[in-house]
């Protein structure tokens, strides 16, 4: 216990002071900081030297097992702002209230002490003087007596100092114990024999032994010191000031004089303080939370219906406004919300307006242009029935009127499909349909054509139902389109239509062995108006927005379309369409650039031997240079060859659904393109052409794109 | 093969050469230019077949055709020049037997006028039945217990083409062809709009059809006995 010297300086008394007088002090935290960070930070709790590999999992285990619970509260702590400033209020507050109630208490507790320590000082000070004066008395009234007297004196001053205890003791009861012993030093060996005096039932062993000391080496000075009390009733101890001094008794022999006084009363005071302190405390911090509370919903209310409204415009309710009640910051945010949204109400319904004007305008047009060539057309007709009653000249004119009437009339039907596709007017009317119908209903109708040019359509892959849902009339359109530009460009030579489904989606791929693309037109041939080749002929008198409708029509399926080709090797259009519509696509059953073309087929070999077809063309040119020419793989006999001019068979293009060679946009390394070797062997005609061409090829394939990424074609 | 048709149309241009085209086809046409006189015009000529614009002045072209849907199952063939669904399915749904879309090649026009007029030269003595109906195909009547129900020419095509081949099921093309005369697939819009109006009269709860029944992904056919 530590001591106080006669007069300690009131700041370390409260310092100094002993356990028992703050039973609330708090728990220090520092001893459990360390575990709680570990917990947080790794999760698990082995030291760190242990940590050195993989936790066990046991510990990462229950690091879940603690983690688990924790992150929904996490989440709603990083989302909900009013609850984040509630808890830092919350917590702030109880910090700042703790502190206070400290500062307060060690305050109060200063003040009792000093307080207590003064009137115990005054009391004991005033008994020691009483002790004093009576010893004197008595000491002075017998010292007639003489020595022979001297017998009966220690009895007597052992009922003195008995009548003394008592007499002190009883100023005070209750407020003060008096304990009176003998002196340790022993200047006389009879003081040694006289028991101890006390007041109550205080035990003598409540002075502490160092104080005896202090008050033996002192001689006249008084001692204090803050101890315990002991009773010897009760097991029960009070803490107390305890004063001490030797005095001299009756006969001049010396003895201590203690008075210990309780702290009881300062106690039940300063339990009130805390008690006070802490109901207000909790009431503070509750009060401030709340408070915390109902001031950030002031502010967050408005935000949060703000980022509720904002959503709701973005999601196209465009009628939505915020609620402006007053002139404040909220209600400027409020205000410039809602102009903002009326202002954007306004633009949008100013586009809407152009575009359904566009489109009335559109259709109106439609009207009255089909009105008036209908006429034409009819009396055209008629004028061309009739023709071989006129004179050449007039016949010819007739001719001429007849076929021109026929071309502008499928512009102007494009050109409208083209306007309604801009306008957004385009829907979709997809249902269930097997798409070997289509391609069967396409291949009939192209067949005058195709008989025409002497082309041969060739139909793969239809053994089985091709379902998807689609919409007939638009595939129809487009492989329309593919088919018939296939037999115009394909120079005499076999067209092919290839059918399969893998995965999601099913594909149609168009082959032709014509003129083929020159490098860069495979995007570029979706363009409106676009023409491969300006010089040339128009045999057919295609409108030029064939392709670009396609394009659009596959879109609307959320389907590909997209060309591959090589300068004199032909070229292929290849549709895929997801199975489900409104699928997204990832791949298509059929790889853009067909496995007979140059490049596969000059290079490809060895990997096609090891059933790895189409992967080869993607491999370095090393591989392509060490090919070896080996025997393709034909699944179709020699009648169903495509006819070339060398007149050799080429590997067949077999429907093969694994190969899935996701969006055909890959682009071919140039350099290693340039390493392609002659064709072999099988296509004898095309050799002396192959080598210049090589290059060529690949550039060509390697400007395959996806037209899906380039968006709307150039020329809008 | 006489047949008087009515030409509701507006543009005199046109008009005149439908004229030219129908008489030169061995048609007799009648003309009418105004949609609030075409009703008049048709209880006065009492047509084979009208053809009808559905732009027109006064009545438009869909209501002209409600009012002679109301009076008379004679066939309608719409001109439109407007071949977005939502045009032809209304001027279908308004009671048109089929549509064609300007601008038209004359011999499209005068096969599809020809198709509408065929049937009702071939009666031949014929009793079907198809769910609970019973169908007289030279009486020209569809009766349920006895209780006749009134359909148009194209309607009761349809039902007929689908009670003789009970055990069929036809696509939508197959009955392009078999009952419009569609030589190539056109628009399956028409087969689905009429075979909703041949629904909403024959079934006793067209919501679930028992006469005509879908079979999905593929097409019609007809319901069992």
């Amino acid at each position: 216990m530590p001591e106080v010297g006669s007069a300690p300086p009131v700041g370390r008394s409260a310092g100094g002071a002993p356990e028992g007088v703050r039973p609330g002090r708090p728990v220090d935290p520092a001893g459990e900081i360390p575990l709680l960070r570990r917990l947080w930070s790794g999760g698990h709790l082995l030291p760190d030297g242990a940590s050195g590999g993989p936790a066990h999992p046991l510990i990462r285990l229950l690091g879940r097992w603690v983690r688990r619970p924790l992150l929904p509260a996490a989440r709603l702590w990083r989302r909900n702002i009013q609850l984040r400033v509630v808890a830092t209020t919350l917590l702030m507050s109880l910090g700042v209230v703790l502190l206070l109630g400290l500062v307060v208490i060690g305050q109060v507790r200063n003040g009792l002490l000093d307080a207590k320590r003064h009137a115990a000082q005054g009391q004991a000070a005033g008994g020691f003087q009483v002790a004093e004066q009576m010893a004197d008395r008595n000491s002075a009234g017998r010292s007639g007596d003489g020595a022979d007297a001297r017998g009966r004196v220690g009895q007597d001053a052992a009922s003195w100092l008995n009548q003394l205890v008592e007499q002190l003791a009883s100023g005070g009861k209750g407020a003060y114990s008096v304990v009176a012993l003998s002196s340790a030093s022993g200047d006389t060996p009879r003081v040694v024999s006289r028991g101890a005096r006390v007041s109550g039932d205080v035990k003598q062993d409540s002075v502490p032994a160092g104080l005896r000391e202090k008050v033996d080496e002192g001689r006249t000075t008084p001692y204090e010191q803050y101890g315990r009390i002991l009773h010897r009733r009760s097991t029960k101890s009070e803490a107390a000031l305890i004063i001490g001094k030797r005095l001299n008794d009756n006969h001049g022999d010396p003895y201590q004089l203690y008075y210990l006084f309780p702290f009881t009363q300062e106690e039940k005071s300063l339990s009130l303080v805390k008690g006070t302190l802490a109901t207000a405390g909790v009431f503070v911090v509750v009060l401030l939370g709340a408070i915390a509370w109902v001031v950030v919903r002031q502010v967050v209310t408005p935000v949060r219906m703000a980022a509720g409204i904002s959503e709701r415009l973005a999601a196209g309710l465009l009628q939505e406004r915020m609620k402006v009640t007053g002139e404040d910051d909220i209600a400027r945010l409020g205000e410039a919300f809602n102009k903002m949204a009326q202002n954007l109400q306004v633009k949008i319904m100013q586009l809407e307006e152009l575009s359904r004007m566009q489109r009335r305008f559109v259709s109106d047009v439609s009207h009255e242009l089909r009105t008036p060539l209908t006429t034409v057309r009819m009396a055209a007709d008629v004028i061309h029935d009739a023709r071989e009653d006129f004179d050449p000249i007039t016949a010819r004119s007739a001719e001429l009127l007849w076929g021109q009437v026929d071309r502008f009339e499928s512009l102007l039907s494009d050109l409208l499909e083209i306007s309604r596709f801009d306008a957004g007017a385009a829907a979709l009317e997809a249902e269930p349909i097997d798409l070997r119908d289509v391609v069967t209903r396409v291949v009939d109708a192209a067949e005058p054509l195709a008989e025409a040019k002497s082309t041969r359509i060739v139909v793969r892959g239809a053994e089985q139902p091709v379902m998807v849902e689609a919409d007939a009339r638009r595939v129809e359109r487009v492989l329309r389109n593919l088919v018939v530009n296939a037999v115009e460009h394909g120079e005499g030579r076999d067209v092919i239509v290839r059918l399969a489904a893998a995965g999601g989606a099913v594909a149609v791929a168009v082959r032709d062995y014509g003129v083929g693309l020159k490098p860069g037109e495979a995007t570029r041939v979706f363009n409106r108006f676009w023409r491969a080749d300006p010089a040339r002929a128009r045999t057919t008198g295609g409108t030029g927005l064939g392709l670009s409708i396609a394009v659009e029509d596959a879109r609307l399926h959320g389907g590909w379309l997209q060309a591959w080709g090589e300068p004199g090797g032909g070229s292929q259009f290849r549709l895929t369409l997801p199975r489900t519509a409104g699928d997204a696509l990832r791949g298509s059953p059929i790889p853009l650039e067909p496995e007979d073309s140059r490049r596969n087929l000059a290079s490809g070999r060895g990997a096609e031997a090891t059933g790895a077809p189409g992967a080869a063309s993607r491999e370095g040119a090393g591989e392509r240079l060490a090919a070896v020419p080996a025997q393709p793989k034909s699944a179709l006999s020699g009648a169903d060859l495509p006819r070339l001019p060398g007149g050799a068979g080429l590997p067949t293009p077999t429907a093969d659904p694994t190969a899935l060679p996701g969006n055909g946009a890959r682009v071919v390394p140039r350099g290693a393109a340039q390493g392609t070797p002659p064709a072999p062997g099988p296509r004898p005609g095309a050799v002396d052409t192959a080598v210049d061409r090589a290059a060529d090829t690949a550039a060509d394939t390697a400007h395959t794109t996806s037209t899906e990424r380039e968006g709307r074609p150039r020329g809008r | 093969m006489k047949g008087r048709v009515l030409v509701v149309d507006d543009d005199t241009a046109l008009a005149e050469m439908l004229g030219i085209v129908l008489r030169g086809e061995g048609f007799e046409p009648s003309f009418v230019s105004d949609g609030d006189k075409a009703l008049a015009a048709f209880r006065e000529t009492k047509p084979d077949l009208v053809l009808l614009d559905l732009m027109l002045p006064g009545r438009d072209g869909i209501e002209v055709c409600r009012l002679i849907r109301a009076e008379s199952g004679v066939p309608i063939v719409m001109l439109t020049a407007k071949s977005d669904t939502v045009d032809v399915v209304v001027g279908l749904e308004s009671g048109a037997d089929d549509y064609i879309v300007k601008p038209f090649k004359p011999k499209e026009l005068v096969a599809r006028i020809r198709a509408r007029l065929r049937r009702s030269e071939e009666p031949a003595p014929e009793q079907l039945a198809i769910g609970d109906l019973v169908i007289d195909v030279a009486g020209h009547s569809v009766k349920r217990d006895g209780q006749s129900i009134a359909l148009t020419p194209l309607e009761f095509d349809l039902l007929v083409a689908l009670a003789r081949k009970p055990w069929q099921v036809f696509t939508r093309e197959v009955l392009l062809e078999q009952v419009w005369g569609y030589r190539h697939a056109a628009d399956t819009r028409l087969v689905n709009v009429h075979v909703q109006r041949l629904r909403s009269k024959v079934e006793k709860d067209p919501e679930r059809p028992e006469i005509v029944v879908t079979v999905r992904g593929v097409g019609y056919k007809a319901g069992p006995s």
